[in-house]
C-alpha cells in the first residue's frame, strides 16, 4: 500500500558482513563511547547539600499565611479540606476571644490545623480553594522522617513565622 | 627445611592473601565508581571522603544480615559451596611471580610463593575447580533457578576452558616452559608476549571474561532470567563469599593475563632502574608496575561490563565452540609453522 505520510521505511534485513560478525569493531566503538563518558560532567545533584533550582510554580510544603498585621488569615472554613482529593487536611475551628484580636484576622480561626504529608499529593487544590489566601504551597521539599506520626504537620510547622521574627 | 624459609613463605602467603582480599574489597567499590562515572553519575560518596569506606560499610552490612539456610537445602553442601568458591579463588595467587627477588634486611626474598614447574597447569586446575563452588552452591540450594544457573556456569566454564587452553598452547610453543617464573623472565624489558601472540591474547582474554562469569558472559547470574542465579538462596556472609570470590577471580585473571602476555613485572627501562635504584627498590618498583597492569585489567573488566550487553545463551555457545576454538586451533597451527620456519633458517 502506498504510504500517505511518506514516513514509511522499508526495513532491510541484510545478513551481517564479516566485519559485523567479528563483533570486535563494534565493541571497540562502544567502548570508545563509554570511556568518553568518563570525562563528562556528572548529572548528579548532591541533594541534601546542594539543591536543584526549582521552577517558579513549584509546589512544596504548605505554609499558613499571615496578613500585613501579622494576624493569621485562616478562618477554618474547611474549603481546603473539602477540596483536598487525598483527604490530607483536618482542622478544628474555634471562636476568637476579644483579647486574641491581634492574633487572628477573622472571628473564627483554626485551633488545630493538620496536614498529613504522607497523604498529600501536592496538587495545590487547597491553595486554589482558599477564599482567604491563607494557604500556599511555597515551601521546600518535605523532608524524610522515620515515623508516620512525624509526617502529620500541625500549626507549629505550618504557620508562617510572626512578622517581628521575620524582620 | 629451615624455619627461616617457612617463616618467609608464611609471611609472603599472608601478605598476598591480605592484598588479594583488599583488592577484591576495593574492586566492589571501584566497580560502583566506574559504573557511575561511565554513566555520568557520582557513585557511592557518603561513607568517608569520596565514599572510600563504602566496602567496610558493605562488609559490616553483610555480617549483620540474617543468616538463612533453606530447610529444603542440602545443609552441608550449602555451607561448603561458598567456602569452596572463595578457597579456589584465593589459591590461584600462589604461583604468580609478583616480582624479581628483593633484598630485604640482607636477605634475598623471592616474591613468589612457590615456583612449580607446571605453574600454568596449576592455574588452569584451580580455575576449573572454581566452578565447583558455583555448582555445589546452586545444586544444594534446591531451587530450580539456582540449579539452572549452576548448569549454565558449568557448561559455560567447560566450553571456554577449551578455547583458553588452546590459546595457551600457542604461547607455550613459544616459551617452551610451563613455569610462570620463566615465562615472565623471558619477557624482559618490552619483549612482551602480546606482541607475538595478539590473537592468542584476545582469545585468552575473552575466555577469562567467561571463566570469571563477568559481563558480557554473566549468564549464571543474570537477574532478569534467573533471579539472582546460583546465589539466589544465599544470604549474609555466604552471599558475601560468592561475591568476593568473583572479584578475587577477576584479580587472579588480571594477574595471569598480565603475567602471561604483558610481561608481569617487566617494563621498558627496567635495566636502568635496576642499576640505579639498587636491589631493594628496583624489584619493588617492578612489583608496583605489575600491580598497575593488574589494576588496568580490572578496570578493563569493569569498562567492558558497562559497555556490552549480555550474550544470549546460544550466542555464547556459538561464540565459544564455533568462533574461539577454531580460531585458537588456527593460532596454534600458525605459531607452529612460524616457529618451524624460524628454526629451519
Amino acid at each position: 500500500m502506498e504510504s500517505l505520510s511518506n514516513k514509511k521505511k522499508v526495513l532491510e534485513q541484510k545478513p551481517l558482513s564479516f566485519m559485523e560478525r567479528m563483533y570486535l569493531p563494534a565493541i571497540v566503538k562502544g567502548m570508545g563511547i563509554t570511556i568518553s563518558h568518563l570525562f563528562k560532567k556528572e548529572a548528579t545533584v548532591r541533594y541534601p547539600e546542594v539543591e536543584r533550582e526549582f521552577s517558579t510554580n513549584f509546589r512544596g510544603m504548605h505554609s499558613l499565611k499571615r496578613d500585613e498585621n501579622g494576624k493569621e488569615r485562616c478562618t477554618a472554613c474547611g474549603l481546603c479540606a473539602l477540596s483536598c482529593p487525598a483527604e490530607a487536611i483536618t482542622m478544628i475551628a474555634a471562636e476568637r476571644k476579644p483579647e486574641e484580636k491581634h492574633l487572628y484576622r477573622e472571628e473564627k480561626y483554626a485551633a488545630t490545623y493538620e496536614i498529613n504529608m504522607l497523604r498529600c499529593i501536592f496538587c495545590g487544590l487547597c491553595e486554589e480553594a482558599c477564599p482567604k489566601e491563607a494557604i500556599y504551597l511555597d515551601g521546600p521539599i518535605v523532608p524524610a522522617d522515620y515515623l508516620r506520626k512525624d509526617f502529620i504537620y500541625g500549626k507549629d510547622k505550618l504557620v508562617e513565622a510572626p512578622l517581628e521574627m521575620k524582620k | 627445611m629451615d624455619t627461616g624459609f617457612i617463616i618467609e613463605k608464611f609471611i609472603l602467603v599472608v601478605v598476598i592473601f591480605a592484598i588479594s582480599l583488599v583488592i577484591a574489597m576495593y574492586s566492589t567499590y571501584a566497580e560502583r565508581k566506574v559504573a557511575a562515572f561511565l554513566q555520568d553519575r557520582l557513585g557511592p560518596d557518603r561513607a568517608g571522603p569520596f565514599g572510600i569506606l563504602q566496602p567496610l560499610a558493605d562488609g559490616v552490612k553483610m555480617f549483620m544480615k540474617e543468616e538463612i539456610i533453606p530447610t529444603t537445602s542440602n545443609r552441608w553442601l550449602f555451607i561448603v559451596g561458598p567456602g569452596l568458591a572463595l578457597l579456589c579463588a584465593c589459591i590461584g595467587t600462589a604461583v604468580i611471580p609478583w616480582g624479581t627477588p628483593v633484598l630485604i634486611a640482607g636477605k634475598t626474598v623471592s616474591l613468589q610463593v612457590t615456583d612449580i614447574n607446571v605453574g600454568v597447569l596449576y592455574i588452569f586446575g584451580v580455575v576449573s575447580l572454581g566452578v565447583y563452588g558455583v555448582m555445589i552452591g546452586g545444586w544444594a540450594s534446591n531451587n530450580k533457578y539456582s540449579l539452572l544457573s549452576a548448569i549454565r556456569a558449568a557448561s559455560q566454564n567447560i566450553s571456554y576452558e577449551i578455547a583458553m587452553g588452546l590459546s595457551i598452547i600457542a604461547l607455550l610453543l613459544m616459551t617452551n616452559t610451563l613455569s610462570l617464573k620463566e615465562i615472565v623472565a623471558q619477557q624482559h624489558g618490552f619483549n612482551w608476549n602480546v606482541w607475538y601472540q595478539p590473537l592468542g591474547f584476545l582469545i585468552f582474554m575473552v575466555c577469562s571474561f567467561a571463566e570469571t562469569n563477568r559481563a558480557p558472559f554473566d549468564l549464571p547470574e543474570c537477574e532478569t532470567e534467573l533471579i539472582g542465579g546460583y546465589h539466589t538462596e544465599y544470604s549474609s556472609m555466604k552471599l558475601g563469599f560468592y561475591l568476593f570470590a568473583e572479584y578475587i577471580n577477576m584479580f587472579v585473571s588480571s594477574a595471569v593475563m598480565a603475567t602471561l602476555y604483558f610481561g608481569g613485572y617487566n617494563y621498558p627501562g627496567m635495566d636502568w632502574i635496576a642499576a640505579h635504584w639498587g636491589p631493594t627498590w628496583a624489584p619493588l618498583f617492578g612489583t608496583a608496575i605489575f600491580f598497575g597492569k593488574i589494576v588496568f585489567f580490572i578496570f578493563f573488566f569493569m569498562w567492558v561490563r558497562w559497555t556490552i550487553p549480555r550474550f544470549r545463551y546460544d550466542q555464547l555457545m556459538n561464540l565459544g565452540w564455533k568462533g574461539l576454538i577454531p580460531l585458537a586451533i588456527a593460532n596454534i597451527i600458525i605459531t607452529g609453522v612460524v616457529i618451524a620456519i624460524i628454526e629451519k633458517f
